[in-house]
Formats: structure tokens, C-alpha cells, sequence
């Protein structure tokens, strides 16, 4: 492999778990559910899928012990902000909160061990297309699933009635209440969805990407996401495009030390640049406000109680 | 069917009673979680939240971890019932620690009280800048204040890496990451001798008081309080609301920075990677748990350093991990917001109609 | 093969003794009515007698605590409103649920069981559209549509599903009076196919118009049912409200003096990507009279209010002079302080902040009357002035630290009134001053802003109901797409000719002689 295969399929990898737990935040916000807890969900994922990735040797048990881990503390967020109508940023932090230290917590006994490395899988024919072939076609199968969820969610939300529910109780659970939508129901199944895909995002980290446990290795990817569904303006489309940015700038310090360009630039300076990207998106985006206002679901992050 | 019906009035004896009932919810959480590891509840308790506190020695320890955590709360709580959420509360603590590192090590030769002085200013400057960088994004540019101050956190903790392995590393240190240890008047006095309480567990009581008469007697209190419970009251009655994001973001960041002076000067004596353990975020939840009130800051904070205590206790004495402190910390905080429900709501058993 | 007319032909509605609590207020108790199939059925009484909730239980949104409802002679219980509609009952809400940012089609299909055909249902939109004279474009998104259309898309979307039932919840209010002609003549269509419509209202004229019986709500409970065109409009607003209304006494302005507020060409975009941009609004208003400013809602009137509050500001600042100072960039706080007093159409999270005493919501806009000492709140005099503001103007309310949210919406309405008559404005704005308030607490507000007007203050209000402004103002304009049309004085003009304005044609004249020497 060369070295613009080798970035190309560092970036890919790297933004995978974004992608994933991006678009799960986004259908929990097109329902108008501000989950701020998704980095404590992907570690709880992590953790859930390091763990029996660990005892039972295989990793879909283990990505679907994160799927499970992560759904669970969404349930928890749900019944707080839905059912008790909780505040939604501040359940959201003491959900991350309580997912980093509850992982951590779990997490002590594993800190030591190792998973076996899991090879990619290769799609014939199209791995042999030159440069891109490889770094696209010989991949982790996360990675193409992470392709299919995005034609999944694409589909499911612009060309499917749930879709179109789902969009509508976003904008106006009010409305959504009057012509006779379960708006808690369905807002409780986006939020599920959301936490579920945080899981898998964080049982991608430590089963098929580091392979190993550490504290605090989701290292704010959980919080990148959400700003990365910000960034995309609620539509599934960015969050790829976005994702792979972010996959880019987070190899990119491997990539500039391990060239010799004969810069000496200290690696905290580059470990940084992840969340200095964040933020300028962050600024390009908010800075027109009319942009964000028309694409953010407008109840979004919004307590509702339908009257009986 | 149980169903939820809203209260007339919201109830304020619930109001009070509701972080109580959080409190017992997680006591009840602590002693399942201890069964569950296969541990006696009861033993337990006692190592957790009684063996912290058993002597004097223990209570000033206890005093002195929660310093930081009144500081931190206080300034938080000052924003967040503005609704400026201020999270990042933890790179601003470390950068307020940075910068009176850098203060204590340049006056390293220095003996008087100036130098202090200076630490105390250049720790809340620190801090301030720190949180002025969301304060700015957020008034000129509209950008979400909560993933901008989470982020520079982050930043914050690969800054001090590089430093104690780069500029502020100890010459002679054996090639650790950290500094070297400040001179006597770079420390803060202790208040007695045989404990390591210091003054700043005075400026955090005058930093209650202080926040005390802003928030419920000052105009500028009450507007922001106005902005966190009715932005649109707030905008019809010309409240600034960029003053607001300003005037919440600074005074978390300003109150951080000190605390992170507070450790550098005071417990550590020096500047590691660690200058802080979570207590930026621990003081997110005393601000919650606290209903944002400082009477309720200094209570909170003592709870949560007791959990603090009691985490490095369980570690020592019941071989589990020290952050079974934050498993309790993030009990606390979703138990309480759980059961602020009833303030406004009450459980009412309704049969369905016939 | 059965036949319909088997047996007594059976009403297509009876509710029977419905009874329905909220925690603090009992909403409806013990009300039963009929409604016979083509028949138009009036339910009327104030705001807050009951009528929108009653309705509600019938279409399933809410749950009635006791009580029978029949549908064509069977006992039901409507569960939901995708059960409603399958029973045949349809409503178009007052506040509609629509979905700003789907299309009409998209609207429409979301109430509609199973998984409609997109362009299918177009062009039965269509179809349904053309029958009835309900002109709509299927594929527009409904922000962009005006509220007369989006309340033809509410219709229409009950067309669609053959209903035998259609529930109408305050229609009008947001309707010039020729677009109400014309869903009277829809209405009339329905009814004469056979549809029982029930007609929501508080307007008596109109009820009189339309409606062949009526049923009269008072406090949640029927005081009576009447033939609408046998009775004269006082002897119904008797039944509705227990006593005659009210009606303030109104004499004409004294002397008009120095000009207080002066628009000059004010344009500005909407903040709002869903707002109206307002087109060069020019105005003068002096002291010591009232102009009134009618139109339709969604027409401007809220960016008019926020630009002339100063809660948004314009890049003129000549555009707005407030009492001889040019305001247009001034902050609200310093608008004040020149002299103008705003009360807003949203009374709670507005002009009053919910979870607040009502002391704490005097000081929201009371401050700069000697309130602060040193930037701390004197505490003494503010609740002071709030003790005065309740008694001076009737606020019912169990004292000055209650919340702002436990007074009722015509009690709160007196307050912030008060507040702000309390302060002595050179120059007071008022919103939709009776907006959902009882009949007693309206006539009230209505005379307190007349006699403020002969203490001298200059008083500018908007207003959706057209029988308000007819009442107190002294000169009226329209506000149409953003646009403000030339004052008239009350005296040469009437509710015919503010209607045609209200769909923006007062220069239509001059346009047709235009053509007529082209």
C-alpha cells in the first residue's frame, strides 16, 4: 500500500465510528431528543464490547453487547427527559458522566488485555481498482455496515412514511399529538436507536480499532459526533462527508510524524487538532444562523408532555 | 394506572426534598452495585462514606477537597441560571493552574507575599481566558458554547502534557512530566498545622457569600436568572443577552482558574498532567444537586468530596477501582433530575373511565 | 339488504353528561349535546368556557373523566384520532397542526391511514379543492402559504376522509370577513351533503349567520340551547357570559399634540426564516390618541411589535423615533427610558417570565423607577409597586409572591397592563390587548387604555379582532404582507372596507385607474 492508500484507509477507519454514532444522534434529534450523553454511551459500548469480545472470542457478540450497553443508557436518558421530562442538557451530561466513570469502573479488570486483531474483508474486483481500491473494498466489515446504515437512515428518512413521522413530530410534537401520533413512544424508539448506534460506535473502538480497553479511550469522539451532526445540518449525506474529515485530521498527526517532513511539531500540538477542527466547524457553521435554524429540528431538545 | 398530573403550583417543599430523595436513591444504587460485586453493602457504607470522616484529619481532608468544588460550582452555577452552559469548567481549571505554575516558577527566587498575590490573579485570568474563547465564539459567531468549552478541555490537558514534558519540566526531575516543587511563598498558609487545609478554602466560603448577594440581590443576578427561565422575558425587557454569556461564562472560568491555582499551590505544590481529578465536572453536578443556590453549593460539594474520599478508601481498603466515585457522581445527578419531577407533578392513581 | 332508515333515525352526536377535571380548573361538567346529521351546530361561549376541550374529547385527543359519547346511535369510546377519523369525525384546529416544513401533500398523508400514493394524493387534493373552492397548491411547502391557505389544507384534509362529522374550532379568527364568506359557503356545502358540522366560536353575528342551532357553554357547564336566528345577540351574550356586554364609554380625542412615535420608511428583513419583511411602514402618532392597526395575523405584525420594542433592532435608526429620538438601533431598556411602555401578545415567557413572583415580574421592566440601589435590587419598594399595580387594576391573585403562572390569562394580562400603564409611558404599545381574556377583564383593559389616552400618552394597538379596534381607536390602519396602509379615521371608514384592505388591495383603486388611462 501506498502512503495516500495507507491515509485514505487510516481516514476511513477512523471516521467509521463517527459515522455510526453521528447518524444515530441524528435520528434521536430528527425526533427532537437532545442526547448529550453519547460519549458515555460509546464508552459503556466500548467496554460492554471489549468485555465479551474478551470471554466469549467473538467480536459481533461483542459489538452487539455494546449495541445492548448503549440502548440501555439511553433508556435510562428516556426516562428521565421523556417520562420525569427531565432537562435534556443536563441529563445528557450526568449521563456521560455516569457512563465514562461507570466504564472506567467495569472497564480496571480488562485494562491489561489484548483482543486478536481482525482482519478486513476484501470485495473482490473492486479492491483492485487502483489507490482508492484497497483503502474502500479491503476493509473492516464495520465499515461497509456503516455504508449500508447510511442508505438506510437516507432511505428511511426521506422516502418511507415512519421517516416522515419521525420528521414531522421533530418539528411540532404538539401537531404530531393532535392528529394522533404516540409522540413519547416514538420519541423513546429514536432515542433507543440513537444510544444502540453509540454502542456499536464505541464497541468499534475497542473491538476492531485499538483492539484494546484503556480509560477514557473514547476521548471525546462521543462529543465530535454531536457537533458533527450539527455540522451537517441534520442530514445524513454530511455526517459521512464530515466524518471522513475528521477521520483525516485524526491519522493526520500518525502520517506527519511518521513521514520525517522534518517538522518538529510536539504531538500534543496534533492530538489537539481533532478538537480544534471541531470547533472551527462549529464557527463556520453557527456563524449563519438562518442555516442551522432551518435544519434543526425545531422542538429539539424541547420537554413535552401530551396533554391527557 | 399511575399517571402523572401537573401540580397548580409548583411545589416548593419538592423542590427542596427532591435532592434528598436523589441522595437516598443513590445510597440505595451504592449498596446494590456493592452486592453486587459481591461485597457486604454494609461494609461497604461504612468504608465509603463513614471511614472518610471518622477522624479530624479526615474532615479537613474532606474540607479540602471540596474546595475546589465550591469555587468551581459557584462560578458555574452563576451562568447556568442564565442558561449558559459553561462545561469545559475542567480546561479552565487546568489552564488557571497553568498559569500560576508559570507565575510561581518565574518568581522562583522571590520570598514576600507579592508572588502569591500574583498566583491568585494570574490562576483566575487563566481561567477566564480560557472560557472567553467560548464566551466569544458564542456571542459573535452563535456557536453552541457546550461542545466549544467541552473541546478546549481536551486542548487543556494536552497543553499542560506538553508543558510538564517540555518548558515547565523539572531540570532536574529525572525526566518526569512535572515541574519543580514551588518555593515556600508560592504555596498557599494552611490554616493550622497537622492537615493540608489551606486559605483557599477561605476564598471559596467568601466565593459562596459573594455569589450569594449577586445571584438573589443584584439587578444583574436577577436578569440573568430571568434569561435562564424565560429567554424571551429577558430580550422584552432589553436584558442583554450577550452581557449574560459573557458575565457566566468568565465567572465559571474566573473561579476554575483560581481553583486550579488552588492545587497547584496548595496539595500538589507542583504542576503534573494532573492537575485536576474530574473537578470540573464533579462541580457541574454539585451546581445541579445544589439547585444553583451557593447555600446549597456548600453542602453539595462536601457530599461530593465525601465521594471522593470514599472512592479512594474503597480502592484501598476493598481492592475496587477509584472510579466507583464517579459511578456514584453520575447516580446522583440523573436520580436527582429524575425526581425533579415531582416539583412540578404529582403521582395521581386515575382509573380509566368506564 | 339494510336500509338506513331502519328504526328512529338516530342523531349523529350525543354526548351525554361529559364531565372533564384538570387539576386545577373543571373544564367541562355535565355537558350534553345533539347534533343531527347536515346540521350546523353552534357551541358557544367565552374563552375558557370549555369549548376547545369538550371538542378535543370528542375527537379523541383528550379523555373525558365521565360521561357517554354516542356516534350514530352506538356507544364509543374514541381512543385516539386515527380512531375519530375512522369513525367518520374530522377537525380543523384553531391553532392548526400543520408541519411547517413538509409540503402539503405530506401534510395531508400524515393523517391519513396507511401509506397514501404521494402523487396520487395531489391530485385528489386537488380534485377536493377545485369541488369546494379551496384553492391550494399540493406540492407548496406550508410555510410559505398564508393562514387562510394553511387552514384550507386543515379543511381539505379532512375532505379527504369522507367525514360525517366536522369539528370547527374558532375557523374565523384568523380570516378577513370576505375569506369568512367563503368558508361559510364551503360549510353550507358540507351541511347540505349531509355533514353535521360543529362550529366553534365566540362570535355571535357569525353565529347567527351560519349556524342552525346553538349550544351555550358557561365555566365548563351548559347554561342553554337556542335557535341562532330567533335571538337577538344580547339575548345570547347574556347566556354566554351571565349578563349583558359591557360596552366602554368612548368619546372623541381631545386635542392631539406633539408627535410621540414616528415611523419613516421602516423596512426591515424577518429574523425569522419563516417571517414577513416589512416594506416601508411610515406612521405618526400623537399624543393623546389611539391608532389601531388591524390585519390578519402572520401579515407583518409581529416584526412591526419586535421592530418598534426594540427586541430586534433595524440599521436605520431614523426608522423609528420614539418620543424625538431616533430609536431604530436603541435596546429595548433604553426605549423605556424615552418614554414607551410595550405590552406583548405572549403574556407568560414574555411579558412575564412563568416560574417568577409576580414582585420579581414588576421588576422586569419597573427597574429604572428608582428600584436599584447601587445595582441591588430594593426589594421594599419593588413589591411596593406591585401591591399598588394589583390593586389599582383588579388582579385577581393570592398576592404579590405568587407566580406569574398560577394568576389566569385575564389576570395576567392586568398585571403586565398595569406595569406598564404604572409607569407613565409618553407612548404605549399595545399587542392583542384582550387576546384570550373573559368578556369583564376585556372591557376593562379596553377602558383603562381610553382613559389613559385623555391623560394625554399616545397609544398604538394591534389587534386581530376587528371589533377591538372598532372600539377603541380613534384612527385605524391595515397591516398586509408587510406593508401598512394609509390611517383613516375611524368615522370614514367601516368593517367592509378595513376587510377589503386586509388583503392588501387600498391601492387598488388607483391601480385600476392606472389601467383605465392605459
Amino acid at each position: 500500500m501506498d502512503t495516500l492508500s495507507a491515509i485514505l484507509f487510516a481516514t476511513i477507519v477512523a471516521g467509521t465510528p463517527l459515522i455510526i454514532v453521528a447518524l444515530g444522534q441524528l435520528i434521536a434529534e430528527k425526533s427532537g431528543v437532545l442526547n448529550l450523553g453519547a460519549e458515555g454511551m460509546m464508552a459503556m459500548g466500548a467496554i460492554a464490547g471489549f468485555a465479551i469480545t474478551h470471554h466469549s472470542g467473538s467480536p459481533w457478540l461483542g459489538v452487539l453487547a455494546g449495541m445492548a450497553a448503549g440502548a440501555l443508557m439511553s433508556f435510562l436518558f428516556a426516562i428521565v427527559v421523556l417520562t420525569l421530562m427531565g432537562n435534556q442538557v443536563a441529563t445528557g451530561l450526568a449521563l456521560s458522566i455516569l457512563g465514562v466513570g461507570l466504564s472506567a469502573f467495569i472497564g480496571k479488570p480488562y485494562e491489561s488485555e489484548i483482543l486478536p486483531t481482525i482482519g478486513p474483508i476484501r470485495i473482490p474486483l473492486l479492491a483492485d481498482i487502483p489507490i482508492i481500491g484497497d483503502p474502500l473494498f479491503n476493509q473492516q466489515a464495520l465499515v461497509y455496515l456503516s455504508w449500508l446504515l447510511f442508505a438506510a437512515i437516507a432511505w428511511f428518512l426521506y422516502r418511507s412514511r415512519p421517516g416522515l413521522v419521525l420528521r414531522a413530530l421533530g418539528e411540532s410534537p404538539t401537531s404530531a399529538h393532535s392528529i394522533g401520533y404516540p409522540v413519547i413512544r416514538i420519541r423513546y424508539l429514536a432515542t433507543l436507536f440513537g444510544g444502540a448506534m453509540a454502542g456499536v460506535g464505541g464497541a468499534f473502538l475497542s473491538v476492531f480499532y485499538t483492539p484494546l480497553w484503556v480509560e477514557g479511550m473514547v476521548a471525546g469522539r462521543g462529543w465530535i459526533a454531536i457537533a458533527l451532526v450539527v455540522f451537517a445540518t441534520w442530514r445524513p449525506l454530511r455526517v459521512i462527508v464530515g466524518a471522513y474529515l475528521f477521520g483525516g485530521v485524526m491519522v493526520a498527526q500518525l502520517f506527519v510524524q511518521g513521514s520525517g517532513l522534518g517538522v518538529n511539531i510536539p504531538s500534543q500540538f496534533l492530538s489537539a487538532l481533532p478538537y480544534l477542527a471541531t470547533i472551527i466547524v462549529l464557527v463556520i457553521i453557527s456563524r449563519d444562523q438562518n442555516t442551522v435554524r432551518l435544519n434543526a429540528p425545531v422542538s429539539l431538545g424541547q420537554p413535552y408532555r401530551p396533554e391527557a | 394506572m399511575l399517571r402523572l398530573e401537573r401540580r397548580p403550583e409548583a411545589s416548593h417543599l419538592m423542590s427542596y426534598a427532591s435532592p434528598l430523595i436523589a441522595i437516598g436513591l443513590m445510597l440505595v444504587g451504592g449498596l446494590l452495585l456493592f452486592t453486587l460485586l459481591g461485597k457486604n453493602p454494609l461494609e461497604g457504607f461504612k468504608v465509603f462514606f463513614i471511614n472518610p470522616i471518622s477522624d479530624w484529619y479526615g474532615v479537613s481532608e474532606l474540607l479540602l477537597k471540596a474546595t475546589p468544588l465550591m469555587l468551581i460550582a459557584v462560578g458555574l452555577a452563576v451562568g447556568f441560571r442564565a442558561n449558559v452552559w459553561n462545561i469545559g469548567a475542567e480546561g479552565q481549571l487546568i489552564v488557571g493552574g497553568i498559569t500560576a505554575s508559570a507565575v510561581a516558577l518565574y518568581f522562583q527566587e522571590s520570598e514576600g507575599v507579592h508572588v502569591l498575590i500574583l498566583m491568585v490573579l494570574a490562576g483566575g485570568l487563566g481561567g477566564m481566558l480560557w472560557a472567553a474563547i467560548p464566551a466569544f465564539l458564542k456571542t459573535r459567531f452563535n456557536t453552541n458554547e457546550i461542545l466549544v468549552s467541552l473541546m478546549l478541555v481536551y486542548v487543556a490537558q494536552l497543553l499542560v502534557s506538553w508543558l510538564v514534558h517540555g518548558p515547565m519540566m523539572d531540570p532536574d526531575g529525572f525526566n518526569f512530566p512535572q515541574s519543580r516543587m514551588f518555593e515556600d511563598s508560592a504555596l498557599l498558609p494552611l490554616l493550622s498545622e497537622g492537615n493540608r487545609l489551606n486559605l483557599a478554602f477561605i476564598f471559596a466560603l467568601a466565593a459562596l457569600l459573594v455569589g450569594y448577594v449577586f445571584m438573589y440581590r443584584s439587578f444583574t443576578g436577577f436578569q440573568m436568572q430571568v434569561a435562564g427561565f424565560a429567554k424571551n422575558a429577558a430580550r422584552y425587557a432589553g436584558f442583554s443577552a450577550k452581557r449574560m454569556v459573557w458575565i457566566g461564562l468568565l465567572s465559571g472560568g474566573a473561579m476554575a482558574g483560581l481553583a486550579g491555582m488552588a492545587e497547584v499551590a496548595g496539595p500538589m505544590g507542583q504542576i503534573t498532567e494532573h492537575v485536576s481529578s474530574n473537578y470540573g465536572f464533579a462541580a457541574i453536578i454539585v451546581a445541579f444537586v445544589a439547585r444553583l443556590n451557593p447555600v446549597g453549593i456548600f453542602f453539595a460539594s462536601l457530599l461530593m468530596a465525601l465521594l471522593y474520599l470514599g472512592g479512594e478508601q474503597a480502592q484501598q481498603y476493598m481492592n475496587l477501582p477509584s472510579s466507583i466515585s464517579n459511578v456514584f457522581q453520575g447516580m446522583l445527578l440523573l436520580f436527582l433530575l429524575g425526581s425533579d419531577v415531582f416539583i412540578n407533578y404529582r403521582l395521581r392513581w386515575k382509573e380509566a373511565v368506564a | 339488504m339494510t336500509s338506513a332508515t331502519d328504526g328512529a333515525p338516530a342523531f349523529r352526536l350525543e354526548l351525554e353528561g361529559i364531565t372533564k377535571i384538570y387539576p386545577s380548573v373543571i373544564a367541562n361538567e355535565d355537558v350534553s349535546l345533539k347534533v343531527e346529521q347536515g346540521e350546523i351546530h353552534a357551541v358557544l361561549g367565552e374563552n375558557g368556557a370549555g369549548k376547545s376541550t369538550l371538542m378535543k374529547m370528542i375527537y379523541g385527543v383528550a379523555k373525558p373523566d365521565a360521561g357517554q359519547m354516542k356516534w350514530e346511535g352506538e356507544l364509543v369510546h374514541v381512543e385516539n384520532p386515527a380512531h375519530a377519523r375512522s369513525l367518520g369525525i374530522g377537525m380543523v384546529f384553531q391553532h392548526f397542526s400543520l408541519f411547517e416544513t413538509l409540503n402539503v401533500v405530506e401534510n395531508v398523508a400524515l393523517a391519513l391511514p396507511g401509506n397514501p400514493e404521494l402523487a396520487q394524493l395531489a391530485a385528489q387534493i386537488t380534485e377536493v379543492s377545485n369541488r369546494y373552492g379551496l384553492p391550494v397548491d399540493p406540492e407548496r411547502l406550508v410555510h410559505a402559504l398564508s393562514v387562510g391557505e394553511r387552514q384550507r389544507v386543515e379543511i381539505i384534509r379532512c375532505l379527504l376522509q369522507n367525514p360525517r362529522l366536522l369539528i370547527m374550532d374558532e375557523p374565523t379568527s384568523v380570516l378577513t370577513p370576505q375569506a369568512v364568506r367563503k368558508l361559510f359557503d364551503t360549510l353550507r356545502q358540507l351541511a347540505a351533503e349531509g355533514c353535521s358540522i360543529l362550529y366553534i366560536s365566540h362570535k355571535l353575528d357569525e353565529i347567527q349567520e351560519l349556524c342552525h342551532v346553538a349550544t351555550v357553554l358557561r365555566d365548563g357547564k351548559v347554561t342553554g340551547d337556542c335557535i341562532p336566528s330567533q335571538e337577538t345577540p344580547q339575548s345570547m351574550a347574556s347566556l354566554m357570559i351571565g349578563k349583558e356586554l359591557p360596552v366602554p364609554e368612548h368619546d372623541a380625542p381631545s386635542e392631539l399634540r406633539e408627535v410621540r412615535l414616528k415611523l419613516n420608511r421602516l423596512s426591515k428583513p424577518s429574523e425569522d426564516p419563516f417571517g414577513t419583511e416589512l416594506r416601508n411602514i411610515e406612521f405618526e402618532l400623537r399624543s393623546g390618541e389611539i391608532l389601531g392597526i388591524a390585519g390578519v395575523s402572520g401579515n407583518g405584525q409581529q416584526e412591526l411589535l419586535y421592530a418598534l420594542s426594540g427586541e430586534e433592532l433595524v440599521s436605520d435608526p431614523d426608522s423609528v423615533v420614539i418620543c424625538g429620538h431616533p430609536s431604530g438601533c436603541d435596546m429595548p431598556d433604553r426605549r423605556r427610558r424615552n418614554g414607551m411602555g410595550f405590552v406583548p401578545e405572549e403574556r407568560l415567557g414574555r411579558g412575564a417570565v412563568p416560574r417568577m413572583s409576580l414582585t420579581e415580574n414588576a421588576l422586569l421592566t419597573a427597574h429604572p423607577a428608582d428600584m436599584l440601589n447601587h445595582g441591588m435590587i430594593r426589594f421594599d419598594r419593588i413589591s411596593a409597586f406591585a401591591r399598588n399595580c394589583i390593586d389599582d387594576f383588579n388582579v385577581k391573585c393570592g398576592g404579590e409572591e405568587h407566580a406569574a403562572n398560577s394568576l389566569s390569562g385575564g389576570n395576567l394580562q392586568k398585571f403586565i397592563m398595569g406595569r406598564e400603564i404604572l409607569l407613565a409611558p409618553k407612548l404605549l404599545v399595545v399587542a392583542q390587548p384582550t387576546w384570550g381574556v373573559d368578556v369583564g377583564a376585556a372591557a376593562f383593559i379596553r377602558q383603562r387604555l381610553i382613559d389613559l389616552r385623555d391623560e394625554g400618552t399616545a397609544i398604538l394597538v394591534i389587534s386581530e379582532e376587528l371589533e377591538e379596534l372598532f372600539e377603541v381607536s380613534d384612527r385605524i390602519a391595515v397591516i398586509a404582507d408587510g406593508r401598512l396602509s394609509p390611517a383613516k379615521q375611524l368615522a370614514d371608514t367601516d368593517i367592509d372596507e378595513i376587510g377589503v384592505w386586509m388583503s392588501g388591495m387600498w391601492d387598488q383603486p388607483a391601480t385600476a385607474e392606472l389601467d383605465a388611462h392605459a
